[in-house]
């Protein structure tokens, strides 16, 4: 139980610690988007904006009031963005929370699912490649793996628009569903969301498998050769509980560090995905927000992306101490 | 004379000296290299690259537009090997020029996580306790901070010119946390070792140890680490590149394949698709290369397999091939 609680604490500390960082960012840099913000109003209002009035409508924007000291502008701004209030989009002209809030389960959708489907069919094919380690199966697997391990999403992306998208007209080329459907529970909207996303997660999959079936195969190998093993198997145990008991489980736990990077790589994959489909997910208005230089939405955008990684790690991370009892314990005896 | 006070019969002068030195460090490592054709195949392909980053500019005419005819197909002409751009700039050239920096860019990113990652990781894993949990907090909230949005928001806010030392750091910015991470919980292992344990009874200084029992160990791991790292900075700098976030001064893979796609529809229009596909298959032969090298490379740091490559170590080993059956 107190692993969880301090696990808790940990997660809601990172969310701390990024939102002060961005509130460094935004408002203590010389040069940096408060000051562009600035410069922006006035050429827009020219000289009839008195500075009083700049300062107000930074401040409804930026949730910074800018003729406050310091800390009472960083209270007024982590209390604002605790409560969800992430500003005024200056490109949309609607709060950041309105425009970015709706994308939030696109892009879980996107990732999670992407992240799934590589992790599970990764795993196991290096379980099955291991099995059998040495044949023409494995060797040719190994080199397929090999080559998209070393291929980015973006590459397989720009590939499947071009020839699935374009050429071929077998998949969209861009948005979440098709606009005549309304969303909802009804199956139309279902398959369409599905097709529409269907090139976006296979990009993103396609890129990943291979690596997690190179490092289950290793795993597995290593694992078969351990003594262990061999005394289950003259223990006469039942194949099925030591492949999964014995091989599986002692395979997978040391790609879980692995499991939580990915989870970052897949967020950060996203954002270029997105972009390449025309996919309205938060790394979709990510990229608007920087072209559009309206910093607000783009603090919202990472802050949002930062807080939905924090969530997937903590799960993962219980999960983990859940697979193996010995991680409960923590190293944290004893030092030289 | 007791046992103690006995002398070594054979004294090596300092020229032999120096040639086991060689042998061991320098000749051992490369032909174990070049007995894996993995390896063989890796080390070609980045040796290549570096040629290509170093002297190859010399070699290839700068990029500039109207060099020939608009959107020449890849692989139709000898002068245009790779094709020409919608502005008719040799893509050749283009990809030639845009490989020093990226090769500068690359060592940074790569060179900045492994050492910070080795020395915190290490730090942590070793000293344990209070140091262990302060360290471990801060790398969590590093590992949980996503990569990429992370990068692309500092580049904005931070308004940084176009150097790609200053780009290779930025975008593995906080890649060393799961380095770090990884690196400690194997020397949380290692630090409870038989032969650990006798240097420290035998008084030996905690960097000594260190440097000495701890880091050996973890150099395969190392350095498949900075070769994941090269690769992760080459894809995200392409990719932030070709979104056209990040400054640039100069031609880049990414801007490359950002133009070709903006500027002449290369994903809809075949007639452009070269001007693409050239950057992003640079990119996979780079990636991949440097794939093939750490897998192969990783046997440099087994000692069995480095004692049977060097002429100066008598061998005899009992290393039997791992056939893997039980």
């Amino acid at each position: 139980m107190s692993y969880v609680l301090k696990r808790l604490g940990r997660s809601f500390l990172t969310i701390f610690v990024v939102v002060s960082a961005s509130f460094g960012l935004i408002r203590l840099l010389p040069g940096g988007p408060l000051d562009y913000l600035r410069a922006q109003m006035i050429q827009q209002g020219g000289s009839d904006l008195s500075t009083a009035e700049i300062n107000r409508r930074i401040a409804a924007q930026t949730n910074i009031a800018v003729d406050e000291p310091v800390y009472v502008q960083y209270i007024d701004y982590m209390t604002a963005i605790f409560r969800g209030d992430f500003g005024q989009s200056i490109w949309y002209d609607q709060s950041v929370a309105g425009v970015i809030g709706p994308a939030i389960p696109w892009t879980v959708f996107l990732t999670a699912t992407a992240l799934f489907l590589a992790f599970t069919v990764g795993v196991s094919l290096g379980a099955f490649m291991a099995y059998k380690e040495g044949s023409t199966f494995d060797v040719g697997s190994t080199g397929v793996g090999l080559v998209l391990n070393s291929t980015p999403g973006y590459v397989v992306a720009l590939l499947f628009i071009a020839f699935l998208g374009y050429r071929l007209q077998l998949f969209p080329t861009g948005g979440r569903y098709a606009s005549e459907l309304t969303p909802g529970l009804n199956v139309p909207f279902l398959a369409s969301v599905l097709y529409h996303g269907t090139l976006p997660i296979l990009s993103m999959a396609i890129v990943a498998f291979g690596g997690w079936a190179l490092s289950m195969r290793g795993n597995s190998i290593r694992v078969l050769g351990e003594d262990y093993l061999r005394v289950a198997r003259l223990r006469g145990l039942p194949t099925r509980r030591i492949a999964l008991r014995y091989v599986a489980r002692n395979a997978i736990l040391p790609m879980y560090t692995g499991l939580m990077i990915a989870i970052g790589t897949v967020f950060g994959g996203a954002v270029i995905i997105e972009n390449i489909f025309a996919y309205p997910g938060i790394g979709f208005y990510l990229i608007q927000a920087i072209n559009a230089r309206d910093s607000p939405l783009m603090m919202g955008a990472f802050i949002l992306i930062t807080v939905a990684m924090v969530i997937g790690i903590t799960v993962a991370d219980l999960t983990y101490g859940w697979l193996d009892p010995r991680a409960k314990g923590g190293a944290s005896r004893e030092s030289y | 004379m007791s046992e103690f006070e006995r002398m070594a019969e054979v004294s090596m002068t300092n020229a032999e000296r120096r040639r086991q030195w060689l042998d061991e460090a320098v000749l051992a490592p490369a032909r174990i290299v070049w007995d894996d054709w993995r390896a063989r195949a890796g080390l070609l392909v980045v040796v290549t690259y570096l040629l290509l980053g170093t002297v190859g500019p010399l070699f290839v005419s700068e990029p500039k537009p109207n060099q020939g005819p608009l959107l020449v197909g890849a692989f139709r002409t000898l002068e245009y090997p790779l094709g020409t751009t919608a502005s008719g700039t040799n893509i050749l050239s283009q990809i030639v020029h845009a490989t020093p920096s990226m090769l500068v860019m690359i060592t940074a990113g790569a060179v900045f996580t492994v050492v910070l990652g080795t020395a915190i990781g290490t730090l942590a894993g070793y000293k344990g306790g209070q140091t262990d949990s302060v360290l471990m907090t801060v790398t969590d909230i590093m590992m949980t901070v996503p990569g990429l949005p992370l990068t692309i928001v500092l580049a904005t806010a931070l308004q940084i010119k176009g150097n790609p030392a200053v780009i290779g750091v930025l975008i593995t910015i906080n890649a060393w946390a799961g380095l770090a991470r990884a690196i400690r919980s194997q020397v949380l292992t290692i630090r409870d070792d038989e032969y650990v344990e006798a240097s420290r009874i035998m008084g030996m200084s905690t960097p000594t140890i260190v440097a000495g029992d701890i880091i050996p160990n973890l150099m395969p791991y190392i350095t498949m680490n900075f070769v994941q790292q090269a690769r992760a900075v080459i894809f995200g700098s392409v990719g932030l590149y070709f979104l056209g976030v990040l400054p640039y001064n100069k031609v880049n893979w990414g801007v490359m394949m950002n133009a070709a796609v903006n500027r002449a529809g290369a994903t809809s229009s075949p007639s452009a698709f070269h001007w693409l596909l050239m950057p992003m298959l640079t990119i996979i032969v780079l990636a991949l290369g440097l794939t093939l090298l750490a897998q192969g490379a990783d046997r440099i740091f087994n000692p069995r397999v480095r004692a049977r490559h060097a002429k100066s170590v008598a061998s005899g080993d009992g290393d039997t091939p791992n056939t893997g059956d039980i």
